[in-house]
């Protein structure tokens, strides 16, 4: 009667890869400026010279839309394995490195360097938004940990906690800063892949690989831990070490994509979300499909900020926000049903 | 296929409170040993300490004359497998799935044949593509005692495997309990039924407020005195026609 429904995993794997590959060349070829599909393949087939026919669409293509595709690829599927391990840690299908403060510690970070006027400095903002994002990560970590145990809520409370902080720090920032500065603020906590140049994208793409690299060696670890952490354990799991290494890869990748970008809310909680329903539980699979995902929606959502409002452009979390919420709180209520609850 | 756990004067005390007190327990292969007691008498905190969830307060416990510390997680893993009460599981994944994570120490050619047995020895094969959040809950125990045997160790420890299974269940694992001894491994069990005890354990453990009480043949140890004793209710031992021993509380005046 109530077996899983559980599609088949190439079809999907063709279906997202197909879908990125398409969202990549609308997002390419669309927006203030635009460039038609023929003249695309051609720009592409001169390749980064500046002897081009046509100097500005060759300089848009390479200067401009090109690093901000790849920076939301990149950014996108960062943050949806970040949050298919902290779901997965957590046991918990609402965590996501926004719950636990990470993304708050980064946001926190970069606010501090425009204040204080890092951002004149080339990725000195980002910089110590990375920072930031690390250092609350840490901070989380040894504070909701106590003989040599992590107890889950106490975690997402003190998560809590560490945002609520960070909101105020923020809105301290705020506060004291002069107009050009709170513009600056403002859509950076916002999150916007306005800023993308080939040296924010070159920033990203190692952590970014090396994170993904490591995440997938904890794809079995992460299905016995749906078990509890005792369970876990009889299964010869070690269970702290791991949920240390777990959590140090997710500050990584999501330190690594708030810094770049902003916050961007809802990535991180809605394509591992989305990709269980589709695929089932096992993070084996989960893994590389939420990234596959990840990016196509954070490219989406990108391409709507910059032409639904164009010339204007909308920042990019409050996108995914305005879009993210709802469809999650229909998701929740039609999983709930059918799946009976996460307990 | 076989391994030994014994446990010598095990102590443990939390926060002040002595939960066990100079305990002595073992499994041998062969061996179905029921641990037995009332409400908080220390059965579980035996049973995990035996299993290596915590580290004891005093005393030692060893497979095969190898203190548990000295057992890397996963060689642990492939001696001795634990079930615990009730599993609560947090991501919808298939009965298979769950079975599945028991060779989690393993990860050989063995898996599938070794999945599959389990699945068919305790009959949850066809709810093998269900979601184990939309078993019942005599399901559930099914399945993570599949999961269990999946893990394929000389050693099992079970607490109150029987607990939530109707008559007709619990006489499918009995029947399964006694092959796994029958094959020579060593099972552990924490049973409140003390008629099952009875009819499958080899040894019974009596736990009394943290202490071993008493231990040895079931016919032997259940005695109407003791049982009174340590339960606060008067029990009487009756046999049956077929002259097999049956425990009930006695109301006779």
């Amino acid at each position: 009667m109530t077996e899983a429904r559980r599609t088949s995993l190439s079809a999907v794997g063709v279906f997202l890869a197909v879908l990125l590959g398409l969202t990549m060349l609308l997002s390419l070829s669309s927006g203030a400026f635009q460039i038609s599909l023929r003249d695309l393949l051609g720009i592409i087939g001169d390749g980064p010279r500046h002897d081009a026919s046509d100097l500005v669409a060759h300089n848009v293509f390479w200067q401009v839309r090109l690093p901000r595709v790849v920076l939301a690829v990149v950014v996108g599927a960062s943050l949806a394995v970040a949050g298919v391990i902290m779901q997965g840690i957590f046991r918990n299908p609402l965590a996501e490195p926004a719950t636990v403060g990470v993304s708050a510690g980064a946001a926190v970070g970069a606010v501090i360097a425009i204040i204080v006027g890092l951002n004149q400095l080339p990725l000195g903002v980002q910089v110590v938004a990375f920072l930031g994002g690390t250092l609350s990560t840490a901070l989380v970590y040894l504070l909701s940990r106590s003989d040599g145990k992590t107890e889950v809520v106490t975690l997402i409370l003190t998560g809590i906690a560490i945002n609520a902080f960070a909101g105020a720090v923020i809105g301290l920032a705020v506060f004291v800063a002069d107009d050009d500065e709170i513009r600056s603020v403002t859509f950076w906590s916002l999150g916007t892949l306005g800023l993308a140049t080939w040296k924010s994208v070159a920033a990203v793409i190692p952590l970014a690989v090396i994170g993904m690299l490591v995440s997938a060696k904890f794809s079995r670890v992460l299905d016995t831990l749906a078990l509890g952490d005792r369970a876990a354990a009889h299964l010869g799991v070690k269970v702290e070490p791991v949920r240390l290494q777990a959590i140090a890869v997710v500050g990584l990748l999501a330190s690594s994509a708030v810094a770049a970008t902003g916050m961007i809310a809802f990535v991180g909680l809605l394509v591992p979300h989305i990709m269980r329903i589709v695929l089932g539980p096992r993070h084996r699979h989960l893994l590389w499909t939420a990234a596959l995902l990840g990016a196509s929606v954070t490219l989406l959502a990108d391409l709507a900020a910059r032409t639904l409002l164009s010339p204007a452009e909308l920042p990019l979390g409050v996108v995914t926000a305005l879009i993210g919420a709802p469809f999650f709180l229909l998701l929740l209520r039609s999983t709930r049903r059918s799946q009976g609850g996460w307990a | 296929m076989s391994a030994t756990l014994v446990a010598t004067q095990v102590s443990v005390v939390r926060n002040g409170a002595t939960l066990l007190d100079r305990v002595d327990v073992s499994v041998r292969s062969g061996e179905f040993v029921a641990v037995l007691g009332p409400n908080g008498a220390g059965k579980s905190t035996l049973l995990g300490a035996v299993a290596g969830d915590f580290p004891t307060t005093r005393g030692s416990v060893t497979i095969d004359g190898l203190p548990l510390e000295s057992f890397a997680p996963r060689d642990l893993a492939r001696k001795r497998a634990v079930l615990p009460q009730q599993i609560v599981i947090s991501f919808p994944f298939t009965v298979r799935e769950v079975v599945a994570m028991g060779r989690n120490p393993w990860l050989d050619d063995n898996d599938d044949e070794r999945i599959e047995a389990a699945m068919r020895r305790m009959g949850v094969e066809p709810l093998r593509k269900r979601t184990y959040q939309t078993l019942s809950v005599g399901e559930q125990a099914r399945v993570s005692m599949a999961r269990v045997l999946a893990q394929d160790t000389p050693i099992l420890l079970l607490d109150e495997p029987t607990a939530v299974l109707d008559i007709g269940q619990q006489e499918r694992f009995l029947a399964v309990a006694r092959s796994l001894v029958d094959e020579g491994r060593g099972v552990a069990a924490v049973l409140h039924d003390l008629n099952v005890a009875m009819r499958v354990a080899t040894r019974v453990v009596v736990l009394h407020e943290g202490r071993c009480v008493a231990s040895g043949a079931p016919r032997e140890v259940l005695t109407p005195t003791l049982l009174s004793n340590v339960y606060h209710q008067k029990i009487r031992v009756d046999s049956t026609s077929d002259g097999s021993p049956v425990i009930l509380p006695d109301h006779r005046a």
